[in-house]
């Protein structure tokens, strides 16, 4: 190509072209419920929260977030909210997530960290990599609302 | 500043950083990606694959971060090998700079040009800027995660040096300029990176740059998948176009022609401080007028992280 900066200025605009509309994609709810079985339903889910927030308590990285939180309410929020984003039949009715972190000061590495101890709890109740990956996927956005350092 | 100075004195802040990073335990370790997302380190010492630079930032540092890696890699095919080495440090999730070396033993296969025991070397200074996107976490979204990226190369054409910088009518150094989209479809489990290469280097740059039968800047696409198998291994392929400069050399029409690169590859990283990729790599056909065996063979690549 004869002109290759030239190039390199247009594919950047054809970029950001396309991703002007990749950004208004929203990923549609669950087809089915076969990640919510996966989990191994509401049951499952819950065993799997209140292992999760024993983890989140005691891992150095999250511990201080966690410190003074109700066990029993935010296992119940994550419960449905997991539940909900799986395919399964609950709805969650707690805050949203902006608001709910918003003077947390949550960075990235904290956001990874929570997810880094979600993945080993999940390990621990033999949930399958692929639906690990599958709620990960649903909860993952959230990290818009949620990350408000840097 | 030479740039033997300048990667000793990056390999000394590496090897301090890891130091600090053991002295004060993994609590503070400034690695906050989650595994496997920092790439491994490609030949040319960008983050990313083995062959091709990706748009993520190199090292396991995340937003609010900075991070290093050092890597060494071994390419051997049944006449040639080579081998790079490096450092790359990582700042923000937002700008990486990378330091490689290449050395590419061609042996006696240019023995008929009166060239034995050659060896073809190059230096690689990398920057590269993440534009926009998450490659993990937007996964609501198709939007990859984009970078924009230099590769400044100088060659070392050794005993070669005369022909191919003179008669050959290649240049010394040369500038390759990227452009890389990347995307983890994370309920899939699967990675797609597309990278937009404008180059003119030959066989990478060891045969330095352009040549007199064709100049021009190449745009040249490399692409690459992957699949996750578990939090700690990954397989997948790449590709990567080359521009073929120095077909039409003095030395005959083909003697010197280029191919297209590809390799399939599997890389395990045990922790955070370690990654491992295997590969078959078949890198084509390598000035086929002395070796016409088309290059195929293993590439092995380790990889630090602090």
């Amino acid at each position: 190509m004869k002109y290759p900066l030239k190039s390199v200025v247009l594919s950047i605009a054809a970029l950001i072209h396309v991703s002007t509309w990749a950004q208004s994609t929203i990923a549609p709810p669950p087809v089915n419920d076969a990640v919510y079985q996966a989990f191994g339903q509401k049951a499952g889910i819950e065993a799997l929260m209140e292992d999760f927030f024993v983890r989140l308590q005691a891992d150095p990285r999250t511990g201080p977030f966690f410190k003074n939180a109700n066990r029993t309410r935010l296992v119940f929020q994550l419960t449905e909210q997991l539940c909900h984003e799986s395919g399964g039949p609950c709805t969650y009715k707690g805050a949203p997530m902006r608001g709910a972190h918003a003077s947390m000061n949550i960075g990235k590495e904290d956001f990874n960290a929570l997810v880094e101890v979600l993945q080993a709890s999940m390990d621990s109740k033999g949930i399958p990599f692929t639906a690990q990956n599958a709620m990960l996927a649903r909860l993952a956005p959230m990290h818009r609302d949620i990350i408000t350092k840097n | 500043m030479p740039f033997s100075t300048l990667l000793n004195g990056l390999l000394r802040t590496v090897v301090a950083m890891a130091a600090a990073a053991g002295a004060a335990g993994s609590a503070h370790a400034e690695q906050g990606k989650l595994l496997l997302t920092g790439g491994v380190s490609s030949i040319d010492g960008a983050a990313g694959g083995g062959l091709t630079p990706w748009a993520v930032i190199g090292s396991y540092a995340t937003q609010g971060q900075i991070g290093t890696t050092a890597h060494i890699t071994a390419v051997n095919t049944q006449n040639y090998n080579l081998t790079t080495y490096g450092v790359a440090v990582g700042w923000n999730e937002r700008v990486e700079l990378s330091l490689a070396k290449q050395d590419f033993n061609a042996g006696d296969n240019l023995a008929p040009l009166g060239l034995t025991g050659l060896h073809l070397k190059q230096d690689i200074l990398g920057v590269k800027v993440r534009l926009t996107g998450d490659a993990v976490l937007d996964s609501d979204t198709w939007m990859p995660q984009i970078a924009l990226g230099i590769e400044h190369k100088s060659a070392d054409a050794g005993q070669l040096g005369p022909t191919l910088f003179g008669v050959l009518g290649a240049k010394k150094t040369g500038t390759d300029v990227y452009l890389s989209a990347t995307k983890l479809f994370l309920a899939q489990s699967f990675l797609v990176n597309g990278t937009l290469r404008a180059t003119k280097a030959n066989q990478n740059g060891l045969l330095g740059f352009g040549g007199a039968q064709g100049d021009g800047v190449k745009l040249q696409p490399e692409i690459s998948i992957a699949y996750l198998l578990n939090k700690k291994l990954v397989v997948g392929a790449e590709y990567r176009a080359k521009p073929d400069n120095l077909n039409r050399s003095v030395l005959g029409v083909g003697a010197l022609k280029e191919d297209d690169w590809f390799d399939v590859f599997v890389a395990w990283a045990p922790s955070k401080n370690l990654s491992l990729t295997l590969a078959y790599v078949d890198l084509g056909k390598i000035a086929p007028a002395v070796q016409p065996k088309r290059q195929t063979g293993t590439y092995l690549s380790a990889q630090l992280a602090f």
